[in-house]
């Protein structure tokens, strides 16, 4: 991975992550913090590309920034204004702490430890050409219990969301009633 | 300049503890939820990373063990994704409030 | 008794426009009016087409063009001489040849301000063929003021929109308000990339290009529920949800559909399908007659468009998700769901009708123009659809989504999956197989789809209205009761 083309892509699509994932913790206003998550999946996905996942990149923007994103602003409209916002707890400092710390361990295991990893000629000559068939051979050959467990997970995942939010009150009422949705209103200081 | 095993690791390894930050330090659910996502960014990109460079498999194409495994580390996100913030909007209806700092005792 | 001469007067109607109608005449009558100086360079010019078409047939036939850079039917072979061209160049920047680089990004350059370039020609004569074709449907003009024919009418709107008043709402949320025009026309150009137009023309030919199409259309989701919240208005904002969930809802149909189709052709490349259908000498719309009608329908709930257009109906919620948008930025909206009713009839071209290949016309015909034919069907298609249907309520569009069209595509990727890999096991001759999963597609299509609406409860009207029965004719209102047999 030595070419100019792949060394620049890398760095500016980690800028891009880094740079977006930091905004989402600093914003004060949360849908702008959902907009730059929505940029950090992309860059995300883009780095996945950078490392020839072309169907992984592609499932990324599909899932993440199509449905996770739209999922999050659904959320955001069922709460209430009040709390609309991206403050931060009592428990700022250990959160901080805590990323940091992990962080630092896993770059520094990162850059410290000497991989055993192809390099050069033996990168380029790894055969990526069809991921989705591979994939789809080992999702339905060697890993197909998991496959099977998946499925069922989502299905269950599914239907317990309806079920935690079906109104107790019955169909028709609505839940927005009680929210309020104009982002120009006063919002309590964070 | 290369880029290597390291530098994706590297970014991999930030964005994680950056999602631990926002998960560990925010007031709002969803707030909570967008790190939690972030960290599951980052451990896929983790795995894809070692998919690519690993120097276990050196003839012909490789299995892509670690490919699978992003796939299911996307399902089940996006499973929990769902379930919780259904659960969030449940918490609005009995607690009125999606302020984890006023959800903070563990009673019923 | 003197007989009643069968001479009708013709009135001259009441209106200028219906006179310039009547008086114009048919397009036989306006053709005998021609001068006859036109009538010889016309057929000075269809003499010239004719000769053109023998040339070319007898060039063809005798094999002199095949991959030449000069072979017009297909201009990835232009752009591979360049690409060798290019590569010869010296110099190195960074630690990388300077041919490779050029090599890449110089192509790449072109095909991208190509695809541009034809987007916006469209968009030009896209608009005019809309409201002339709606015009035609319901029995009017349409515009034909601006320049002859009204072909400059879509000038005319791009420069008024250019210099109306940019209005921002008092309230509104100044970044989040920019950036969804710019965030929608984003991936209405980019789904253009993996649409192959010819042999060697796909812009994007990705492994993954199917998947690709469909993720890139999940982006906007995004930028109009940014509109709606943006805007600081109910309206807006209720415009843009319901448009969310319908998006979001007929994503899965649109999935579902294309998954059938991937299970017959086995590959998620463009190219790969639009050959398959190429050398089975089958359309997938016969083949696959409800992916059809469900990528169809979907999609015109994905573009926003009549029948699915609850977002921006102009007589119900004012303009939806773009209403507080003015000037350049409700322009942008407009010419994004123009671009993207393009986008879906070359999809559906592409996936369904065989796309750049006509049952080897292509050879003769350049494909991009069997492409782009095909792509215009569509969106007569979606214009007749518009003229033709009322609108869906908002109610009526989910229920249709989730309660009929993802059971049925669910079952239809089973019964398709079925027949897949009875293809791959029997050893019949290839007409034999899909001639037979042809006519058993066709035939369990059309009772399913009339079976299961029935069966959710969607009953259709079969009593006949009854004759009307003028009051004037027969002596008034009551002697119209009581004929009827009514109180």
């Amino acid at each position: 991975m030595d070419s100019l083309g792949i060394v620049v892509a890398f760095y500016v699509l980690s800028a891009v992550t880094i740079g977006a994932a930091l905004s989402v913790f600093l914003l004060r206003n949360l849908v702008h913090a959902i907009v730059l998550l929505v940029l950090s999946f992309l860059g995300m996905a883009g780095l996945f590309a950078s490392l020839s996942a072309d169907f992984i990149a592609i499932a990324q923007i599909l899932i993440y920034a199509g449905a996770i994103s739209v999922l999050l602003v659904f959320a955001v409209m069922l709460t209430p204004l009040s709390s609309r916002n991206n403050a931060n707890s009592l428990y700022v400092g250990p959160g901080i702490l805590a990323g940091v710390a992990i962080a630092a361990i896993v770059v520094f295991t990162a850059i410290e430890v000497d991989w055993v990893q192809l390099t050069g000629d033996a990168l380029r000559d790894r055969s990526f050409v069809d991921t989705i068939e591979t994939i789809g051979d080992q999702l339905l050959g060697k890993h197909i219990l998991a496959f099977e467990v998946a499925s069922v997970l989502l299905l269950f995942a599914l239907l317990g969301a309806i079920v935690l939010v079906t109104d107790p009150r019955g169909v028709g009422t609505d839940v927005t009633d009680d929210a309020d949705d104009a982002p120009g209103a006063t919002e309590e200081p964070a | 300049m290369t880029v290597d095993l390291s530098h994706y690791l590297a970014v991999s390894g930030i964005v994680f503890g950056i999602g631990v930050a926002i998960a560990l330090s925010k007031r709002n659910v969803v707030a909570v939820l967008m790190g939690v996502e972030l960290m599951l960014n980052a451990s896929n990109l983790a795995f894809l990373a070692f998919s690519r460079f690993s120097g276990a498999f050196q003839e012909g194409t490789a299995p892509l063990t670690g490919h699978t495994f992003v796939v299911f580390v996307l399902t089940v996100a996006a499973a929990e994704a769902a379930v919780a913030l259904a659960m969030a909007v449940l918490i609005y209806r009995r607690r009125e409030t999606v302020d984890l700092d006023r959800i903070s005792v563990l009673r019923w | 008794m003197s007989e009643q001469p069968a001479i009708v007067k013709r009135q001259l109607p009441a209106t200028p426009m219906a006179r310039q109608i009547i008086e114009r005449g048919t397009l036989r009558e306006q053709a005998a009016r021609m001068p006859f100086a036109a009538k010889v360079i016309g057929a000075i010019f269809g003499i010239g087409f004719l000769i053109a078409n023998a040339g070319i047939a007898y060039i063809v036939v005798d094999g002199r063009l095949d991959g030449m850079w000069y072979d017009f039917r297909d201009l990835g072979y232009a752009i591979e001489r360049l690409r060798v061209e290019l590569r010869t160049v010296d110099g190195t920047i960074g630690g990388q040849e300077l041919g490779a680089i050029l090599a890449y990004w110089v192509p790449a350059l072109i095909g991208g301000i190509g695809i541009l370039s034809f987007l916006g020609g469209f968009l030009l004569i896209g608009s005019w063929i809309e409201r002339r074709l709606l015009a035609r449907f319901q029995i009017r003009t349409g515009p034909n003021r601006v320049g002859p024919y009204g072909l400059l009418q879509p000038l005319a709107d791009a420069l008024k929109l250019m210099q109306k008043e940019v209005l921002i709402p008092a309230g509104a949320d100044r970044m989040l308000f920019y950036l969804p025009p710019v965030l929608i026309f984003i991936p209405a150009m980019l789904a253009w990339g993996p649409i192959p137009w010819a042999e060697n023309m796909a812009y994007l030919d990705l492994n993954v290009g199917l998947l690709y199409v469909v993720s890139i259309t999940s982006l906007s989701v995004l930028a109009v529920w940014l509109a709606g919240w943006s805007s600081n208005n109910h309206y807006a904002l209720l415009g843009s949800m319901r448009t969310v969930a319908m998006m979001v809802s007929y994503e899965i149909p649109i999935s579902l559909a294309l998954l059938s189709v991937v299970l017959v052709t086995g590959s998620l490349r463009l190219s790969a399908i639009v050959a398959w259908q190429a050398d089975h000498y089958l359309w997938l719309a016969l083949l696959l007659p409800f992916a059809l009608f469900t990528f169809f329908f979907s999609s015109t709930a994905e573009i926003n468009r009549t029948p699915n257009d609850i977002a921006e109906a102009e007589s119900e919620i004012v303009a939806g998700f773009h209403t507080e948008y003015s000037g350049m930025k409700a322009g942008l909206f407009l010419a994004v769901e123009l671009g993207n009713a393009l986008l879906t009839g070359a999809l559906v071209a592409t996936f369904f009708l065989g796309g750049y290949t006509l049952f080897g016309l292509e050879e003769w015909i350049p494909g991009y123009l069997i492409l782009g034919a095909k792509a215009t069907f569509g969106y007569f298609i979606f214009i007749w659809l518009r003229a033709t249907l009322p609108r869906f309520r908002i109610d009526q569009l989910m229920n249709f989504a989730w309660k009929y069209l993802i059971p049925l595509s669910i079952a239809n990727v089973l019964l398709v999956a079925i027949e897949a890999s009875i293809a791959a096991r029997w050893d019949a001759p290839a007409i034999i197989v899909y001639g037979l999963f042809v006519i058993v597609n066709i035939a369990l299509t059309a009772y399913a789809v009339r079976a299961w609406a029935r069966a959710i409860g969607y009953a259709m009207d079969v009593e006949q209205p009854a004759q009307p029965i003028f009051a004037k004719t027969i002596g008034g209102l009551k002697a119209a009761r009581s004929l009827r047999g009514e109180a």
